[in-house]
């Protein structure tokens, strides 16, 4: 770690200190001879939202992808949802929200198609109705017979946005989730991309709604402000190393301008 | 809280739901079928002018069939696992609980019903453009066995070769470099069952170039079934 950055543990004040959602702990991931993440350790709390900033390059698209089980870690500790990557990657399927960049869509297929598809995948109890609660939410029910390839950006966004949260994950890795929409995509997909509680084992079966444990979120993007408006952690990230870990009331306009300078 | 054991029946599931899904794509933008189909029947044509008396039988005849069945696949397969890369539809399928295993058991029986289409077209095709005394209805059975075997083993390996070279850069490459030299045997071992019926007059198929065959494509559904999850990983 780099010593202008925090230990690990340090200004972690998250929504549920008991149980981390994510461990790092000296991660290290190359790409042939460039070492791409370098020794990078954080500790998330579940529930807590991180807020991962850094220039372009910086290693935050390659870090969700480990955290999201697609790419394995060359070194040091990655523990995801009490999981240890890689060789627990597959205990995560289901678990992990991943909207990255690309849109992971099939091109030549409609809306509804590509995430009855995944729903399939993803062994949702009834996909039809939570196809049609995704549309709903994202306001594509217009679109939904639509092919993919024939939506604008915005569109393709809202469409991947609904695909991630098929499964309704306890962990959402978000790459720049707002980019391409409209103030009013944004705000809907704000809401729905937003953290949620635990909701507690009801006294007796049936009783009420089953237990779920609160989303934890990484959310990697360009805007510290909106950033450190709704985030519980900051990590910021520089040729793929920590270079700032705090809490984001105790991050100021100096320490932005460092990361990105 | 752990993922929930995969209910029964779940990887036959996520194969017929991963199969319909090649299906889908290839009606809604067909890219496989007809490259496939196009390139068989231009290869015949070609044959058709390039021989001097334009006309095959026996063994030339098989490994004319059996070649052009060969190089189309290769077509194929590239096209097969061309949109997982490009579109991301691999990640997509990663983040899921199915089985690596479904997707290429999936992706070897939609190649496997593609050549089967193929030779819808292309054997009435070779008969017609190239076949000295054309097709005995009699031989068809024996002719429909062989390529269905032979298409089975080069679905089986076109997939397996087709997940390896996926994420590969130089994909195009990777495939027929992987994919020839596993396939020569199975061509050869078609070529023998074959060669028989497409003499005049008929010979009669010896039983051991299809027990060959079987074994081939027994040891090569065991060996995808047996790597597959390991390499549909980074």
């Amino acid at each position: 770690m780099p010593p202008e950055a925090a230990p690990p543990t340090a200004g972690l004040a998250g929504p549920d200190r008991a149980a981390p959602a994510i461990v790092l702990d000296g991660l290290v991931r190359r790409r042939g001879e460039r070492v791409v993440l370098r020794e990078v350790s954080v500790i998330v709390p579940a529930g807590a939202t991180v807020a991962l900033l850094g220039p372009n390059g910086a290693g935050k698209s390659t870090l969700l992808r480990v955290l999201a089980g697609l790419m394995r870690p060359m070194g040091g500790v990655c523990r995801v949802l009490g999981h240890e990557l890689p060789d627990g990657r597959h205990d995560l399927r289901g678990r992990v929200g991943y909207l990255a960049h690309e849109p992971m869509l099939y091109r030549d297929l409609t809306v509804r198609e590509n995430l009855a598809h995944r729903a399939r995948l993803l062994r949702v109890a009834d996909p039809a109705g939570r196809v049609r609660e995704l549309l709903e939410a994202t306001d594509l029910v217009r679109r939904a017979d639509f092919p993919v390839h024939a939506l604008s950006r915005g569109l393709t966004q809202r469409t991947t946005a609904a695909a991630t949260l098929l499964s309704d994950p306890e962990l959402l890795l978000l790459d720049e989730p707002l980019a391409n929409l409209d103030p009013s995509a944004s705000a809907r997909l704000g809401a729905l991309l937003g953290p949620r509680p635990a909701v507690p084992a009801p006294a007796s079966p049936g009783a009420g709604p089953a237990a779920r444990p609160a989303r934890t979120r990484v959310i990697a993007g360009h805007d510290p402000e909106a950033a450190l408006a709704e985030s519980d952690i900051v990590v910021g990230l520089r040729d793929g190393a920590v270079t700032l870990l705090a809490t984001p009331d105790t991050v100021g306009p100096d320490q932005i301008a460092a990361l990105y300078a | 809280m752990s993922t929930p054991p995969a209910p029964r029946g779940a990887w036959t599931g996520d194969v017929r739901a991963l199969l319909a899904l090649e299906w889908r794509r290839e009606r809604r933008a067909p890219q496989v079928l007809p490259t496939m189909v196009l390139f068989s029947i231009g290869v015949f044509v070609l044959f058709r002018f390039g021989l001097q008396d334009g006309r095959v039988d026996g063994p030339l005849a098989a490994g004319v069939l059996l070649v052009t069945t060969l190089l189309a696949a290769l077509l194929g397969i590239g096209r097969l696992w061309a949109a997982e890369e490009d579109e991301g539809g691999l990640d997509a399928f990663r983040l899921t609980p199915a089985s690596a295993s479904a997707l290429v058991a999936a992706k070897a029986l939609a190649l496997w019903s593609f050549l089967l289409v193929l030779h819808l077209v292309a054997v009435p095709a070779f008969a017609f453009l190239l076949l000295r005394d054309g097709l005995d209805v009699g031989a068809l059975p024996t002719v429909a066995g062989a390529l269905v075997l032979c298409d089975l083993g080069i679905a089986v390996t076109g997939a397996l070769v087709g997940s390896i070279a996926a994420a590969a850069r130089s994909r195009e490459l990777l495939v027929p470099l992987m994919a020839v030299p596993l396939l020569i045997p199975l061509i050869a071992l078609a070529s023998e069952a074959l060669s028989p019926v497409l003499t005049s007059p008929q010979d009669v198929v010896e039983g051991r170039w299809w027990t060959a065959l079987a074994l081939y494509d027994g040891v090569f559904l065991l060996v995808s079934w047996a790597v597959s999850d390991g390499i549909v990983e980074d």
